[in-house]
């Protein structure tokens, strides 16, 4: 059945990157049909929030939402919420949803994020064993925040550091069970994984690396208790698993569109499909700055893309070439990233991250910035991004020299 | 409900009333005025929501602290007068402030 409406542009997946592309598509001029369809109930809204001032209920969803639904109505654009793509055809240009609607596109974008990775142990079904993704797993995590109940965060990466910060504030006991030999070992060095296992345990939160879990124990069918497969077993009242994600790339994959390791896009956000763009989680792009291609998992990489892709849909080139950056709030400290520390030759600290609450390291490649994770710092993380994007080479001890400004590092 | 201009780097005014408790950031982004970007949605972490406030606000407004200080120095577009929209608070002292958004935010 199709609507018989004419077509316009669609946009799969209802986030951060799909709303960008309405305001962009407006701002750029298009007056066309705008259809959007997303799985979730609600209007598209920011995640950060919800590993943070949102699951401490110091906001409500009404700060959370990117726009009021009436923006979408005003912005003559069709919002199709608890609706789920089922398949493109790209020959015919129409995405079929899951409710039997056949919707005809003169362009496509996909916008599907990602979604977590799940753990296959045994127990993973229990009661009160919790992902988080979505506003409606705050609410169930929200529904466990009893003054001293036992929460076992599993991975200690962002999300689940986030987490954890936010319970222990509501008076519960954490427990955080990390694989590999510090918490986040993917992404940071040693000298940072360091800083957050002190802040963590002065809090109170207790932090167990190298423990692999194995399965989960239960009652009645709530979970009771994490298994480490040492003997050992972590009792709990809840458990939120925070693991990872994957890009959801699956109906590209069956509309033919080339994917490897995401949607495979250009600088542009164009697929292998001349009338098929992708965005945010789901894509892998070219960085220019970095010469290598990236699948990216944040709000910049949302947006930006957003942004190129409404360009691009309207036949304009706006290349994304940009240096990533993200942050991560715990307690009362803001972790700023920017650029990717991968391959890095040396890590230059400058600050105490040992006694301090405020440090930064720099990432040198060969003498070449390439990243800094700033704790407390936006001078260090604000004068890294332009030095990255300009491959700078700086003199590490200058770095480390709190006595120089960083407007004046770069100077020889 | 407080009356806020917000005035393009073109001249374009928008003139809104805002709920109290929302940050100028929050009241111009729901309603679509171009010129703030507010890419990390209010962390203070992107300065991305720079506008510049006249002399005569500046004492109406709670002083900056010090993370959005430093992130203002370090903007590429900031000036004296450069405030964070998403670290400013609507209130009924706010009464017909007029602020003005940079060329671009980044
Ligand atoms: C708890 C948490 C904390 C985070 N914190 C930060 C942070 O501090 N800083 C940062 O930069 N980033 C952070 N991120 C990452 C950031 O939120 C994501 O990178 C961003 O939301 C990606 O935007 P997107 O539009 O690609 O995907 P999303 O915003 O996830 O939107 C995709 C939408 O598509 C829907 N969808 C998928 N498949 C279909 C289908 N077939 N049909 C219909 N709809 C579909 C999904 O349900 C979803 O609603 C965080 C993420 C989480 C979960
Ligand atoms: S919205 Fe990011 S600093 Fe204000």
């Amino acid at each position: 059945m199709s609507t018989g409406e004419e077509a316009g542009i669609v946009i799969i997946g209802a986030g951060q990157a799909a709303s960008q592309a309405v305001v962009s598509l407006r701002a750029e001029g298009y007056e066309g049909r705008i259809t959007l369809i997303g799985d979730e109930a609600e209007p598209p809204y920011q995640r950060p929030p919800l590993s943070k001032k949102f699951l401490a209920g110091e906001i409500g969803f009404d700060r959370v939402e990117l726009k009021p639904a009436e923006f979408y109505a005003g912005a003559n654009c069709a919002l199709m919420l608890s609706t789920r793509v089922s398949a493109i055809d790209a020959a015919a240009k129409t995405v079929a949803t899951s409710d039997g609607k056949l919707i005809p596109y003169t362009k496509l974008l996909i916008a599907t994020g990602s979604r977590v990775r799940e753990i296959n142990v045994p127990g993973f079904d229990l009661e009160g064993v919790h992902y988080l993704r979505s506003v409606g797993d705050v609410h169930d995590i929200q529904s466990h925040f009893k003054a001293g109940a036992k929460l076992v965060v599993v991975g200690g990466g962002y999300i689940g550091l986030e987490v954890a910060a936010v319970a222990k504030k509501n008076g519960i006991a954490v427990t955080v069970l990390e694989t590999a030999d510090r918490v986040l070992a993917r992404v940071v060095d040693p000298i940072v994984s360091k800083f957050y296992e002190r802040i963590h345990r002065a809090a109170g939160v207790v932090i167990e690396t190298g423990v692999t879990v194995v399965g989960f124990e239960g009652k009645d069918g709530k979970v009771t208790g994490v298994d480490s497969g040492d003997g050992k077993i972590f009792p709990c009242d809840f458990v939120v698993v925070g693991i990872g994600i994957i890009p959801n790339t699956e109906l590209a994959v069956n509309a033919g569109i080339t994917v490897d390791n995401g949607i495979v896009v250009d600088e542009m956000t164009r697929t292998s499909d001349e009338n098929i763009f992708a965005a945010g989680d789901c894509t892998n792009h070219p960085n220019g700055i970095f010469d290598r291609r990236l699948r990216l998992e944040s709000v910049q990489n949302a947006i930006e893309q957003g942004k190129t892709a409404a360009a691009a849909m309207m036949g304009k080139d706006k290349p994304y070439n940009q240096v990533p950056w993200f942050w991560s709030d715990q307690y009362d400290l803001k972790l700023q990233i920017a650029g990717l520390s991968q391959g890095y030759t040396q890590a230059v600290t400058r600050g105490h991250p040992e006694t301090d609450n405020n440090f930064a390291v720099f990432y040198l490649k060969d003498g070449v910035l390439i990243a800094v994770d700033a704790v407390n710092r936006p001078p260090e993380f604000m004068m890294s991004k332009l030095l990255i994007a300009q491959h700078a080479k700086l003199d590490p001890a200058r770095l480390a020299d709190e006595s120089i400004n960083m407007k004046e590092v770069a100077k020889a | 409900m407080t009356k806020v201009t917000f005035i393009e780097h073109n001249g374009k005014e928008h003139t809104l009333d805002v709920a109290d408790g929302l940050t100028l950031m929050e009241a111009a982004t729901k309603a679509l005025i171009p010129g703030i970007d507010a890419d990390c949605g209010g962390a203070c972490a992107c300065a991305t929501c720079m506008v510049f406030v006249p002399a005569e606000w500046e004492s109406k407004l709670a002083a900056k602290e010090p993370m959005e200080e430093t992130m203002l120095e370090f903007c590429e577009h900031s000036a004296e007068n450069s405030r964070l929209s998403c670290q400013i608070k609507v209130s009924p002292a706010l009464e017909g402030i007029r602020v003005t958004m940079p060329e671009s935010q980044h």
